[in-house]
């Protein structure tokens, strides 16, 4: 069963094609990961699929529903969450705030009471002891260091449960030893029944975890299948050159 | 550091006892003149800072709320033929609720931008106000301002004291729902929004909703402090009520005593809204006062860009570190 399928979706800015006539899917409790050069367009899906920016045409379903033209609140609503390229948190609000902001069921009750948080604050915790952020819990998220904050983003997207999370370049701009964990971490996030799909340049990081791989290049998805065939296909070997 | 919250509490208390008992300890005119339009911009800054502060949208005019709460009384107090004395203070919730309202419509609109575009069509919408009041002549009177009922019974030292009552508790409301809001799922969303408004809404929050929430409840209370001013001063002016004055007073306190905290506005006022005063009364109309504020404005700038309250809540967090390693 495919959790998340995007049709012939286009996308142009002025004169370049960013996305054209994407289609591609993602199983439900896979890790599917979308790789390409740059300027390929993977970001651009990331912001389509999430309500960020409207397609010209195409169609993307979640669930077999049609959720284009929501709003990202909406979409997030829905049960899909997401990360930015560059690891983007609040900055003047401490860690354990982060862990608060996203609002899955906004009822006024909800929104006004201060008790409810007891339980939530609970979870908030515990997911930063998984990330092994909790040390930071109290600190203003702006003095993080970088990778701090990559966890804190991942963290804070898990918190209102999403089915699916599209993580946009979860391993860029950190170290090895860091890299290790945040793998390991989506590894057991979706041991526990969450779908990823992952935008990622490192190629080992990418052809451990996935078990699906899309090639998208020039806005369009040229391959797909598992990591190793993929990476075999002649149209993703000249993508990757630059033919 | 238990010590230090044992002094703010009883800080706390000792400023409440005293806001509550300042009329009969200093009953003279001048005196509690002073302390209406003191605790008057408490209520309009700690109100403005809900939008300002929490949502980061600088809003220059929420004067026009303080207008329309202003007019909504005058109007329905004349047309209702109130009588002069307490009852006019009951039609002041009908003013906020009808503040409130303009609120939606005009953020409804304004809050389709960001930014300086924002700061720029709040302006606009406070002087769409003034120029409805002044040539709406049939309704408000025009220029010519409109009158509210006096009440004569309150004579002497005592005529101030229930429009210092009514300041009061519209300060206290005010500071009441800005705890509230602060402590909240839905504060944290607005200070997600100032932070970044996107990434808010990648997490669900429904920034327009959330704004346009923000904006009204900020707009309520500056309604019924409008509303409270007009009775108080018993004539109104366009001008003078859609006071772009009144609407940077409020953003210059705020960013005095602190953006974004409960206690900064408060302190804000209690500084300037006193020194203000002083000055307009030395020079009179002269609205030289405007280049004291302008001073003022440019020092916070310069010096305490965020405001007193963090920069002193800084300074004792060093401290207490400093002294938990010697
Ligand atoms: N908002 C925008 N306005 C104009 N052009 C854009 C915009 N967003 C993306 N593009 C263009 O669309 C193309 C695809 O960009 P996109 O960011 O989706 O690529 P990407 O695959 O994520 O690249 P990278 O690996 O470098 O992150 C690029 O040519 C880019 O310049
Ligand atoms: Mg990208």
């Amino acid at each position: 069963m495919s959790l998340l399928e995007v049709s012939h979706l286009s996308k142009r800015f002025g004169g370049v094609v960013a996305v054209d006539g994407c289609s591609l899917s993602v199983a439900e409790q896979s890790i599917t990961g979308l790789i390409g050069p740059n300027g390929s367009g993977k970001t651009t899906v990331f912001n389509l699929v999430t309500g960020f920016i409207p397609p010209d045409s195409g169609e993307v379903r979640y669930k077999s529903q049609a959720i284009g033209g929501m709003g990202p609140d909406r979409i997030y609503a829905r049960g899909i969450g997401r990360t930015f390229q560059l690891a983007r948190i609040f900055p003047r609000l401490t860690t354990l705030e982060n862990m608060l902001v996203p609002v899955r069921r906004a009822g006024l009750r909800a929104l006004l009471s201060h008790g409810q948080w007891g339980h939530e604050r609970d979870r908030a915790m515990q997911m930063l002891e998984f990330m092994e952020i909790s040390h930071v819990a109290r600190t203003l998220a702006g003095a993080l260091s970088y990778g701090q904050r990559k966890l804190l983003e991942l963290a804070a997207v898990m918190m209102a449960r999403p089915d699916l999370v599209l993580l946009d370049e979860p391993a860029g701009g950190v170290n090895p030893a860091l890299l290790e964990k945040i793998g390991g971490h989506i590894h057991e996030l979706n041991r526990q029944g969450v779908t990823f799909l992952i935008v990622e340049h490192n190629m080992g990081f990418v052809m451990n975890l996935c078990h699906q791989v899309v090639v998208l290049h020039q806005g369009r998805a040229i391959a797909s299948g598992d990591p190793k065939t993929v990476r075999q296909n002649p149209a993703v070997l000249d993508a990757y050159l630059g033919a | 550091m238990s010590r230090l919250r044992v002094l703010k509490r009883v800080g706390l208390l000792a400023a409440i006892v005293i806001a509550l008992i300042l009329p009969l300890i200093a009953p003279d005119p001048s005196t509690t003149n002073l302390a209406v339009f003191t605790v008057m911009y408490i209520g309009l800054a700690t109100s403005w800072n809900i939008m300002g502060g929490y949502t980061g949208y600088i809003s220059l005019g929420h004067a026009a709320f303080f207008g329309f709460g202003a007019y909504s009384l005058g109007l329905l107090s004349n047309h209702l033929n109130v009588a002069p004395g307490y009852a006019p203070f009951l039609l002041v919730p009908v003013a906020g609720v009808i503040s409130g309202l303009v609120a939606v419509l005009i953020g409804w609109i304004a809050l389709r931008t960001r930014a300086a575009t924002f700061v720029i069509v709040t302006i606009a919408f406070m002087f769409m106000g003034q120029l409805l009041a002044e040539n709406l002549v049939k309704l408000t009177g025009g220029g010519a301002g409109l009158g509210f009922p006096y009440p004569q019974q309150w004579g002497g030292d005592f005529y101030n004291t229930p429009f210092y009552y009514a300041m009061l508790a519209l300060a206290f409301l005010a500071l009441a729902t800005s705890w509230t809001i602060r402590r909240s799922k839905f504060g944290l969303g607005l200070l997600a929004i100032r932070d970044d408004e996107d990434k808010a809404l990648a997490v669900g929050v429904p920034t327009r909703r959330f704004k346009l929430a923000a904006f009204t409840i900020s707009a309520i209370p500056v309604g019924m402090i409008g509303a409270v001013y007009g009775y108080y001063v018993t004539y109104v002016y366009p001008q003078f009520v859609f006071d772009p004055l009144i609407g940077i007073s409020m953003v210059l306190m705020v960013f005095l005593g602190g953006l974004g905290t409960l206690a900064g506005p408060v302190l804000g006022a209690l500084l300037l809204e006193p020194a203000q005063l002083q000055f307009a009364y030395r020079f009179g109309a002269s609205r030289l006062y405007l280049v004291f504020y302008a001073a003022v404005f440019l020092l916070v700038m310069l010096f305490l860009p965020r405001g007193v309250v963090p920069s002193v809540q800084e300074l004792l967090q060093r401290r207490r570190q400093e002294l938990a390693s010697p």
